[in-house]
């Protein structure tokens, strides 16, 4: 037993949460504002932007990693410019694997802020105008120190979620290892070629995270909710 | 001064009205705006605000906060705002609610000292009751040394005789800093204590204006006392009647008489009065 665990190879493993990592941290940014224009904005236009952001919930990973895949190839106008410009390649390596996860992953980011954005009292946020500061001060100082639960909840489900990537992982990625091979590609390529041992040992690994970073969160929400009420 | 006059279409629950105001408010006056829910008070704190955007003018002193031109944003504008459900910083302290407007220790210090919360500085609002978070909400809107104090019925969320004691610390605050106030409130003996003007607003327009005793004091002619209250049931007790009316939260018999009783339908709106010693009671219908 202890011979197959040192033998094992985990970078697939370091692949995944480092993709996991730089997804979140990007997408993080990226939604703050734009949950915040969702919550605060009475524009008819807001359900069209609702519905794109929940779209990768619903279109399976194939159709999204196919379209990523197109849009971001070298014969596209998006993939060429980046090709011509910075001399940046997007599909088959770890960059263009980034980009598709924050897609993949965007809902899980944006829709918790945003009904955290949405539950903090407005009249809080109007004392803070009244108190002479910015809205960027407003969000940074005001609302997501009120909102914790729901920052950490979009932190770490984006995480936990970019981790199981599968379907688009495989269209993008091409399964290069130490490039693309992430845990979940790996266990699936281990299954295929009947090499059960590894297939357990990695999905046992995979559950085994999952369940703690999951179980974290939950701990973690439960304990700020008590704090909010001791208070 | 401050000079306000302003037009806004509102889309009120009912129908469809328009919010037309003109008023000029003296450096220091202590303002009252009172009437129904749905005439537009709190609109028209908002407007002042800069939460809402109007047609017209509002000037504070020499600066134009609204007019054809320019609309100051509410981070501009020198005020300061109680909300009716105090809208703390709840991740913050007491004291550190104070100091986010404005890094002045020696101010937040002596507001907490005249409010009575010195204790209380490091608490998180939270562990505070409604009158402990409502005065720290008043410490916090005087913190930015506001030209004008809004606020939206400060103290309808409170008990009475929480009320009365934020009303003294209230008047004590207006005595020290002079701060032009516009205040909504429901509650006659609030408004009598503490306003010097009072302005009711009745589908967007301002229907009475004067000072609080000539504008809430219901009695007229030799009328010793009078109450507003409504008419619960008439009951026959022998030869005379006995009519059962409610004047806020207490029940009261008055004794009538044969003729009254037929003129007075169970529901009404009913004044109730008296002259010398013979309560009278007559129907406010209109």
């Amino acid at each position: 037993m202890l011979e197959v665990l040192s033998a094992l190879d985990f970078t697939p493993f370091v692949l995944s949460f480092k993709l996991a990592g730089l997804t979140t941290l990007i997408l993080f940014i990226l939604c703050l504002p734009f949950a915040w224009w969702l919550s605060q904005t009475k524009s008819k236009s807001k359900p069209i932007f609702e519905a794109i952001t929940a779209l990768p919930l619903v279109l399976p990973p194939s159709v999204l990693g196919f379209y990523i895949l197109v849009i971001l190839s070298h014969n596209s106008p998006v993939g060429g410019f980046f090709d011509e410009y910075f001399g940046i390649k997007l599909v088959f390596n770890f960059s263009g694997l980034v980009i598709a996860s924050c897609f993949y992953s965007l809902p899980f980011m944006v829709q918790p802020l945003q009904s955290g954005f949405t539950s903090i009292n407005k009249n809080m946020l109007e004392a803070s105008y009244i108190a002479g500061k910015s809205k960027t001060q407003t969000i940074l100082r005001v609302a997501l120190p009120n909102m914790k639960p729901a920052v950490m909840t979009a932190i770490i489900v984006s995480f936990a979620h970019t981790v199981g990537e599968f379907g688009v992982v495989l269209m993008l990625g091409g399964s290069i290892p130490g490039e693309t091979k992430m845990a979940s590609v790996a266990i699936y390529e281990m299954v295929e070629i009947m090499d059960y041992t590894n297939a357990h040992i990695y999905s046992a690994i995979m559950l085994l995270i999952s369940f703690l970073v999951l179980l974290a969160v939950y701990i973690f929400n439960q304990k700020t909710r008590a704090i909010g009420q001791l208070r | 001064m401050i000079k306000i006059s302003i037009k806004k279409e509102l889309f009120g629950s009912q129908k469809e009205m328009m919010l037309d105001v003109d008023l000029e408010i003296q450096d220091g006056e202590f303002l009252a705006l009172s009437g129904v829910s749905g005439s537009g008070k709190t609109t028209l704190l908002r407007i002042l605000a800069g939460f809402e955007d109007a047609k017209g003018v509002i000037s504070v002193d020499d600066e134009i906060w609204l007019d054809a031109k320019t609309t100051l944003p509410p981070q501009k504008r020198a005020i300061g705002f109680v909300f009716q459900d105090y809208a703390l910083f709840n991740n913050m302290s007491v004291l550190q609610n104070l100091l986010y407007v404005k890094k002045d220790e020696d101010l937040a210090s002596h507001l907490l000292d005249i409010t009575e919360l010195s204790e209380l500085k490091h608490r998180h609002p939270n562990t505070l009751s409604g009158g402990q978070k409502q005065r720290v909400a008043l410490c916090r809107a005087m913190m930015g040394e506001p030209k004008l104090l809004l606020m939206d019925e400060p103290l309808s969320a409170l008990d009475s005789k929480m009320r009365t004691k934020l009303q003294s610390e209230i008047l004590a605050l207006h005595k020290e800093f002079e701060t032009t106030i516009i205040m909504v409130s429901h509650d006659p003996s609030e408004i009598y204590r503490l306003a010097s003007r009072v302005v009711v607003l009745e589908q967007g327009l301002i229907v009475n204006e004067g000072k609080p005793k000539d504008i809430l004091l219901k009695t007229s002619g030799s009328q010793k006392f009078s109450f507003s209250g409504e008419l619960l049931d008439i009951k026959k007790v022998d030869v005379i009647y006995v009519a059962i009316v409610a004047i806020g939260q207490q029940l009261v018999e008055v004794v009538i008489t044969q003729d009254e009783a037929k003129n007075l339908t169970i529901g009404d709106t009913v004044e109730l009065s008296t002259k010398a010693f013979t309560p009278m009671l007559s129907s406010t219908k209109q």
